[in-house]
């Protein structure tokens, strides 16, 4: 990290959609992209006299994520109302929780984006348990200023999860958010799908400053419309740069100025202020009579912990304290889902070294996924498959590179055994004294390179490579050089 | 035959018997309202049709042998008209819903429908229930029967109505804070309101969502109990509503009230604000009791003195955010601001809402949303959540001592048209002795107790701890055998 002369201090709010079918209250679907206002009913339109009823399912995800993220699970939760007018919030009040949310205190660990094999922790404030509003669209460059309101998603379960102000940098921002969705992903909790909206993120951000010997912070600023990951690293990089500016400017402290809320504007690369509601919102929050408190019982606890399955910070030190991988590649490996991990530990319990794997999961595995537009579920190889081919390079009985030709072959024909695949590829082993002679003749071909590895320059080793290659696809390079080298200095 | 002097059981026998079918029950009742409603004023809407084809469908349903078990069905039924229910408007008397027709039925009109009943038409009331005379519907004036001059009481003034008129055998009202006793009181018909939860409140249009509870209206209390066992019970679409198995109501009502403990609410019956047949009658109750083998013991509730204040923020809070939906965007009335104003959609949602509704509904809205408001929620709706506290420990204590609590539903009979409704204090006085079974969520019932010098009904109330509907019955019944009062309807529509 360069030296700034500011510290940026960092709180970040996610609303994460759960991943229930119905909604928060009513048995509307949550099912994104239909028609608007097709998935709505008497109690999501909040029509006179509709009642909700809580989706337990709902209640039960948020209690899984607040026992991941070590939060205090309330003994007693209640919902209570958050009064406002707009036009896509039909009852005129979201059902919210005020003072007694489902999740109290808890911290989310992440790799350090800096150094990935120390640490940070972000505490959290809460995670409570809300609905959604509906969609306005506002048609503002017709003449007559038409709007439109969807009300699909209103209704849809939200976990609100609100962090301390811990985050000092745009970039350990991100690695949290990054964290965070890997964690729900896991779960199942919520498909974190930001481009559906299934996860939303404001940042708050303001800089502390040494002047003095005394630290100056300057006025906060919520910064909202963060719609991907890239942006909120932008959009925080922008801002504080921003409030930097403007202190050097104003010379402005957090007492002089009230929270300001500002929108990223991801085109140019800005963030613009947002309009003001006139008057500080008063939401006059106050319980709803129509739903009644939540007792969590030890047996909702246990059953959500059992329910969690393993999670990413404790698969990373799996891969790292039993396999033996690098802080990076656990990391890479568990941040491409469950599904990538429990294939990397089945081709390694079948017999492959953990490193080899590693390294093939990474490039060849996740290349191809990504070309042909696979899942993990789809990739055809199963893991014992992809283990054999591994041993067999493992043990020298194939290259690396030609091993890359079984593995391209095999994908496409995955009913095959790795001998069939082999000899379908004319790969066979060649036995010492065929190479042997292959290596001769290439020596006797190449005087000048001989030369040169008898003077001490062992560069033109590699064309010798080559050319053995060329004579007999399945001679084994390591080999190649080996023998050459030996009857170099045996004087051929 | 006079069908509307009949208990509501006894017509529905008939039908069962084919002594009468649920047409011929139905057209009698209608010709009823049509000749005599305009002097009453008790419906806002009335679908003949509707309610024809309701009683021809059920006359050949009972024919194929459907609703045996049903002891209502066939039987005409008037609905107030905050109960949702599809095909007809449901205006809550509000000029912000006048044209509000549901897509759905509330529940305890949806179980009436399944037990075989026939709406008849929609009763008047307060708008959105918030009155106690009636006088604030937007719609309609409704008088009371025994003098035009006098409200039926409200918020469920046209149920009663319609019922002392003999317009319906029985009608279903709601009771937030008195709206089913005090016009049964005022009208001289027996009015339940049923513990909290007892009955779905979905598809009740919300008044006090914490407060509101659907309640029947009836002559005769085998009639109270029919119906209250046809909506009562648990309804998954009313988280409030209690899982809790329904007793058979008509079954427990010869019970003996021998050794029976009956609570005599000194601070409600020594109230020097109650009127002195009022006083009187619940003496002669007192003394009926006694007669049956009841024993009377004294009881205080200390703590009821503040349940007006208490309750006149509880339920203004919850209404001022119950009604916020009506912003004039999605269904409802709505008006545009002026051209050009700021904001057009701020507009548009003040002015619909300043038309839509009418000033007592304001009113509660802006004493809600204070009561709500940042820095004043603690001395206010914190404050009126812990004495309701207070005033529910009071019964609970009481009921440690006693069956059923005896006093007043209100301090006098029904007073005149306009006399009260330039005084708001005034009116929300009217509501001392009902307001404090809602705030404890237990049931109560107002039973007749005949008539003052002028020939205003008067009337008791009877309170028993949470469940204990059977209870109330089982007093007003042996009451009713005991003749404490007899069935009457207003005498000018008794012939």
């Amino acid at each position: 990290m360069s030296e700034k002369p500011y510290k940026i201090v960092i709180g970040l709010e996610v609303h994460v959609q759960l991943a229930t079918t119905t909604k928060l209250f009513c048995g509307c679907s949550t099912e994104f992209g239909a028609p608007p206002n097709t998935q709505v009913c008497p109690v999501c339109l909040g029509l006179p006299g509709a009642l909700p009823v809580m989706n337990s399912r709902a209640v039960e995800l948020a209690i899984r994520t607040g026992l991941a993220l070590d939060c205090k699970i309330a003994d007693v939760t209640k919902w209570d109302r958050k009064n406002y007018f707009y036009p896509d919030l039909p009852k005129g009040y979201q059902i919210s929780q005020f003072d007694q949310p489902i999740c109290g205190e808890g911290h989310l660990d992440f790799p350090n984006p800096d150094s990935p094999s120390e640490k940070l922790r972000v505490r959290l404030i809460r995670a409570h348990l809300e609905e959604d509003a509906g969609k306005s669209m506002h048609d503002e460059a017709a003449a007559k200023a038409d709007s439109r309101i969807d009300l699909n998603r209103t209704g849809t379960p939200l976990l609100e999860i609100v962090s301390y102000p811990d985050i000092n940098s745009p970039a350990a921002a991100k690695a949290y958010l990054t964290e965070l969705r890997l964690l729900l992903t896991y779960m199942g909790v919520s498909d974190c799908n930001m481009q559906e909206g299934s996860l939303r993120a404001d940042a708050n951000v303001n800089l502390h400053l040494e002047q003095n010997g005394q630290t100056i912070a300057t006025p906060i600023v919520e910064v909202k419309n963060l719609n991907s990951f890239r942006a909120v690293e932008r959009a925080l990089v922008y801002e504080s740069q921003r409030q930097y500016d403007q202190w050097l400017k104003t010379q402005q402290t957090i007492n002089d100025a009230p929270k300001q809320t500002r929108g990223w504007d991801d085109a140019a690369g800005v963030t613009v202020p947002q309009r003001e509601k006139e008057d500080s919102a008063d939401y006059r929050y106050f319980p709803d009579p129509d739903l009644i408190p939540l007792h969590v019982t030890t047996d909702q606890l246990d059953q959500q912990r059992q329910q969690m399955g393993e999670l990413p910070a404790a698969l990373r030190e799996q891969l790292e304290n039993v396999h033996g991988l690098k802080p990076y590649d656990a990391d890479v490996i568990v941040s491409q889902g469950r599904g990538v991990v429990e294939f990397f530990q089945a081709v390694v319990a079948a017999g492959a070294s953990a490193k080899r794997v590693s390294s093939w999961i990474q490039q060849d595995v996740l290349r191809t996924l990504n070309e042909r537009g696979w899942t993990m579920a789809e990739f055809p190889l199963n893991p014992q498959q992809l283990s054999g081919l591994l041993q067999s390079i493992d043990a020298s009985q194939i290259d690396n590179s030609r091993g890359r030709d079984v593995f391209q072959y095999w994908i496409d024909h995955p009913t095959m055994d790795l001998d069939q695949v082999k000899s379908a590829l004319g790969i066979e082993s060649i036995d010492q004294s065929a190479m042997e002679a292959l290596c001769q003749e290439l020596l006797a071909e190449h005087p000048k390179i001989v030369a040169q590895v008898l003077e001490g320059n062992q560069k033109g080793l590699g064309s010798l490579i080559g050319a053995a290659k060329a004579k007999n696809p399945n001679a084994d390079h390591k080999l190649v050089r080996e023998l050459c080298l030996q009857l170099i200095q045996k004087g051929l | 035959m006079k069908l509307e002097v009949l208990p509501a059981v006894t017509l529905a026998s008939m039908i069962a018997a084919r002594e009468l079918t649920s047409r011929e029950a139905t057209e009698y009742f209608l010709s009823r309202i049509r000749r005599l409603d305009t002097n009453v004023g008790a419906f806002i809407s009335v679908d003949e049709e509707a309610a024809l084809r309701r009683a021809d469908e059920v006359d050949a349903r009972l024919v194929a042998g459907e609703f045996s078990n049903s002891p209502l069905a066939g039987v005409p039924i008037a609905i107030k008209d905050i109960l949702c229910m599809t095909g007809s408007a449901t205006t809550c008397a509000s000029r912000m819903l006048e044209d509000f027709r549901p897509p759905y039925t509330a529940t305890a009109v949806q179980k009436l429908l399944d037990a075989g009943m026939v709406p008849l038409g929609k009763t008047n009331l307060d708008e959105f229930a918030m009155g106690g005379s009636t006088e604030s519907s937007a719609l309609r004036r409704t008088c009371n029967p025994w003098d035009p001059e006098r409200t039926p009481g409200g918020s469920s003034g046209g149920a009663a109505a319609a019922l002392s008129a003999g317009l319906t055998p029985l009608a279903i009202g709601t009771d937030t804070g008195g709206s089913v006793r005090q016009p049964a009181a005022f009208c001289g018909t027996l009015g339940l309101k049923p513990t909290y939860g007892r009955v779905s409140r979905y598809g009740l249009i919300a008044f006090a969502s914490s407060l509101d509870q659907v309640g029947p209206l009836a002559h005769h209390v085998q009639d109270l109990a029919a119906c209250l066992n046809l909506i009562a019970g648990h309804d998954r679409l009313d988280s409030t509503s209690l899982d809790v198995p329904v007793p058979d109501y008509a079954s427990e009502l010869a019970q003996p009230l021998a050794g029976l403990r009956v609570g005599l609410i000194r601070e409600q019956i020594d109230n020097d604000s109650i009127d002195a047949a009022i006083r009187d009658a619940t003496l002669r109750c007192q003394q009926t009791l006694s007669g049956l083998g009841a024993e009377l013991i004294d009881v205080h509730l200390p703590h009821t003195q503040y349940s007006v204040p208490t309750y006149y923020l509880i339920a203004p809070s919850e209404a001022s955010g119950n009604l916020e939906r009506y912003d004039g965007v999605h269904y409802g009335k709505r008006s545009y601001g002026d051209a050009g104003s700021p904001s057009p959609l701020e507009a548009m949602i003040a002015r619909s809402r300043s038309e839509g509704f009418g000033p007592e509904v304001k009113r509660r809205i802006m004493l809600g949303t204070f009561a709500l408001s940042a820095g004043y929620y603690d001395a206010y709706y914190k404050k009126a959540l812990q004495v309701r506290r207070l005033i529910a420990n009071d019964y609970q204590q009481a009921f440690t001592q006693v069956d059923v609590l005896l006093g007043p539903v209100t301090p006098t009979p029904a007073f005149k048209l306009g006399e009260k409704s330039g005084d708001p204090v005034q009116m929300y006085l009217e509501d001392l002795f009902t307001v404090g079974a809602n705030l404890a969520g237990i049931p109560g019932l107002s039973v007749p107790a005949g008539c003052n010098a002028q020939g205003l009904p008067l009337a008791v109330q009877f309170q028993a701890p949470a469940l204990a509907e059977a209870k109330l019955l089982n007093v007003a019944h042996q009451l009713q055998q005991a003749e404490f009062f007899k069935p009457a309807l207003a005498p000018s529509f008794a012939h």
